[in-house]
């Protein structure tokens, strides 16, 4: 006779608090249910965690479209090598680089070819990878097998290589600016958002609540564009946001390595290349940028682990 | 359990060829001559380019050089870099060094990220769950070219416990400190996909039945809900041997490591289009073999793939 205890069965038997039929009862059924994103917006508001990344993010986005407001100094004008990665100064808060520039000004008139660079290289990854991957889960069969392989193939070459090689193409190395840096980022960024648009797709393309529409009378058309479409965008709305940040890294990694920005666009990864040479007589010139960078990384990062939380029901009783 | 190998086998190839391929045609297309590269700024004799031209098939098609080259690339016969030296024996020199620093950085991620994952997942809400949360969300946040130099910083210079530069033998405790920077990311990332695998997985009705059985913590924790939570961890590991592999070119860089990041980026650019393609192909070849290693584990770990 083995030994119960008489807790663990009763645990086992009925979890009672998970069902409270209590709220079962409290269901008002005369109100309009809130919609997937209107109840989104209500769990958002409450999550510590979504307010301080938004906050963060609405502050960098100041910074990036209104750098004067922030700071006095022309980032360029008045660099003298007399100040050569000099200490902090009054009227330079944060000292100076190895040319002499002002650390704190270069560090507010970078954040704009960062963000740049982030905000498009994402939505041209968003087009190119959700329109494929909404096509291959979509229609399935022979297209959607094609879209995989194409995408595996872009897989198969990781982002820092394929770049290195796409940036010493003519074009890219003749015309060398913001833009091709974001083309090359959406080259080896699309696969991922097709795969997870895909996913979502096929997840939704059979689930019950299409098919309930479906068989009310809701046309095929109509029942992709108001119940598939924005059923399947919340993964990638998060996978894109936490993207964001992953691209900022990349062109800073691509800066560093001298083959991303060219030295004349102020930039946060220029900042850090051009600090390495000083790093063991005057680290902050490497860490403000590098700070920078990480904050605004850290907060799409954020913003997105708070928007998965928001969008996913089954994840948040946990 | 074989025919699913053989069709996932079969799904590799054209990534094979598509990914040469789409490598093959930027190379050719990279900018300047390299036959002229070669001599610097003195004048090559037409003869003498000729010749070398038609050593490196540059005078065929596209296509046809493309094909010569996959022809070459099967029966292992490289050809010759730029400097006469034959590509074999440059990918002999600096593989075996990148393969160390990956499988160093690999075991790093895996070993420590499985131990806390779990850990974490284990004591969700506590103050261990709390605090390896943030700081994984940092240390991805953090670009990994910086994390490179601060720890070459102190760790190398400041404290003296590594050599802050590797230099030219590269043996295995050399590369420490640079494998540790390497797989600092992939750790953040397997950390949080561990807690979040064993958190789902706590739930679950044959955790509670395990339980119910009778069976001991320890028991249900390593055969039950590790075995199952493993699955995506096992899937970023192997995809992650790849982009180790191929991202080692800033670690490299940063910790003067003689392997194949360097290699490459000193190839590319001098346009020196044999080395590039051959690593890279190799590169491409790594990662889809690991791929397959990994769908194999997968079935091996969940039947319900295998007759999917």
């Amino acid at each position: 006779m083995p030994d119960y205890r008489k807790d663990d069965i009763e645990h086992y038997v009925a979890p009672l608090e998970e069902t409270p039929l209590q709220a079962t009862d409290k269901v008002a059924e005369d109100v309009q249910p809130l919609s997937l994103w209107a109840e989104a917006w209500r769990n958002l508001r409450r999550q510590p965690l979504f307010i301080v990344s938004a906050l963060l993010i609405l502050l960098i986005i100041v910074v990036a479209l209104f750098p004067g407001l922030f700071t006095q100094t022309a980032p360029n004008a008045n660099c003298q090598l007399a100040n050569s990665d000099g200490g902090p100064a009054p009227g330079h808060p944060l000292g100076f680089t190895v040319q002499g520039c002002d650390v704190y000004a270069r560090l507010i008139y970078g954040t704009q070819a960062s963000l740049t660079v982030g905000i498009f290289a994402t939505l041209g990854a968003l087009l190119v990878g959700g329109l494929l991957g909404a096509t291959a889960g979509f229609y399935g069969g022979w297209l959607d097998s094609v879209i995989a392989r194409i995408g595996d193939v872009f897989f198969a070459l990781p982002l820092i290589l394929g770049a290195i090689i796409i940036m010493q193409l003519p074009f890219f190395r003749e015309n060398r600016n913001v833009w091709t840096v974001v083309i090359t980022l959406v080259v080896f960024g699309w696969p991922q958002v097709a795969r997870i648009t895909r996913g979502a797709v096929i997840s939704v393309r059979n689930a019950d609540f299409v098919t309930a529409a479906r068989s009310l009378g809701v046309s095929r058309a109509a029942a992709l564009v108001r119940h598939v479409i924005p059923n399947s965008l919340a993964p990638v709305i998060v996978v894109a946001t936490v993207n964001l940040g992953i691209f900022i890294v990349a062109e800073a990694t691509l800066s560093f390595l001298g083959i991303g920005l060219p030295p004349d666009v102020m930039s946060w990864g220029n900042d850090i290349s051009a600090a390495q040479v000083s790093l063991r007589s005057n680290p902050s010139t490497l860490l403000w940028p590098a700070a920078a960078l990480s904050v605004t990384v850290l907060s799409f990062i954020m913003l997105g682990d708070a928007l998965r939380d928001a969008l996913d029901p089954k994840a948040r009783k946990r | 359990m074989a025919w699913y190998i053989f069709r996932r086998f079969l799904q590799m190839i054209p990534v094979f060829f598509g990914a040469t391929f789409m490598v093959y045609f930027l190379v050719f297309s990279l900018p300047g001559d390299p036959i002229q590269a070669l001599f610097g700024d003195r004048a090559v004799s037409p003869a003498v380019a000729a010749q070398l031209r038609e050593q490196y098939n540059l005078d065929e098609p596209f296509l046809v050089q493309y094909f010569l080259y996959l022809k070459n690339l099967v029966t292992f016969n490289l050809g010759n870099d730029f400097s006469g030296r034959p590509v074999a024996e440059v990918l002999a020199q600096v593989f075996p060094v990148t393969i160390r620093l990956a499988v160093l950085a690999l075991v790093f991620e895996a070993v420590f990220g499985i131990i806390f994952g779990v850990i974490a997942g284990l004591r969700k809400g506590k103050f261990f769950d709390g605090t390896i949360l943030v700081a994984s969300l940092v240390v991805i946040a953090i670009p990994i070219f910086v994390l490179g130099f601060v720890l070459q910083f102190l760790v190398g210079v400041k404290l003296g416990w590594a050599k802050p530069t590797v230099g030219a033998e590269a043996g295995w405790s050399d590369l420490l400190l640079p494998a540790m920077v390497l797989g600092l990311v992939s750790l953040a990332y397997v950390i949080r996909l561990t807690r979040t695998s064993i958190i789902e997985n706590m739930n679950a009705d044959y955790v509670r039945t395990a339980t119910a059985k009778g069976l001991s913590r320890p028991r249900v924790v390593v055969v039950h809900i590790l075995r199952n939570s493993m699955i995506p961890v096992v899937t970023f590991l192997g995809a992650d041997l790849g982009a180790l592999m191929g991202g080692a070119i800033v670690t490299e860089g940063i910790f003067n490591v003689p392997g194949v990041g360097q290699r490459l980026y000193q190839s590319v650019l001098r346009g020196e289009g044999p080395t590039i393609v051959s690593i890279v192909s190799v590169l491409i070849l790594v990662y889809i073999l690991a791929n397959l290693a990994v769908d194999v584990l997968y079935a091996w770990l969940d039947p319900r793939i295998r007759y999917a």
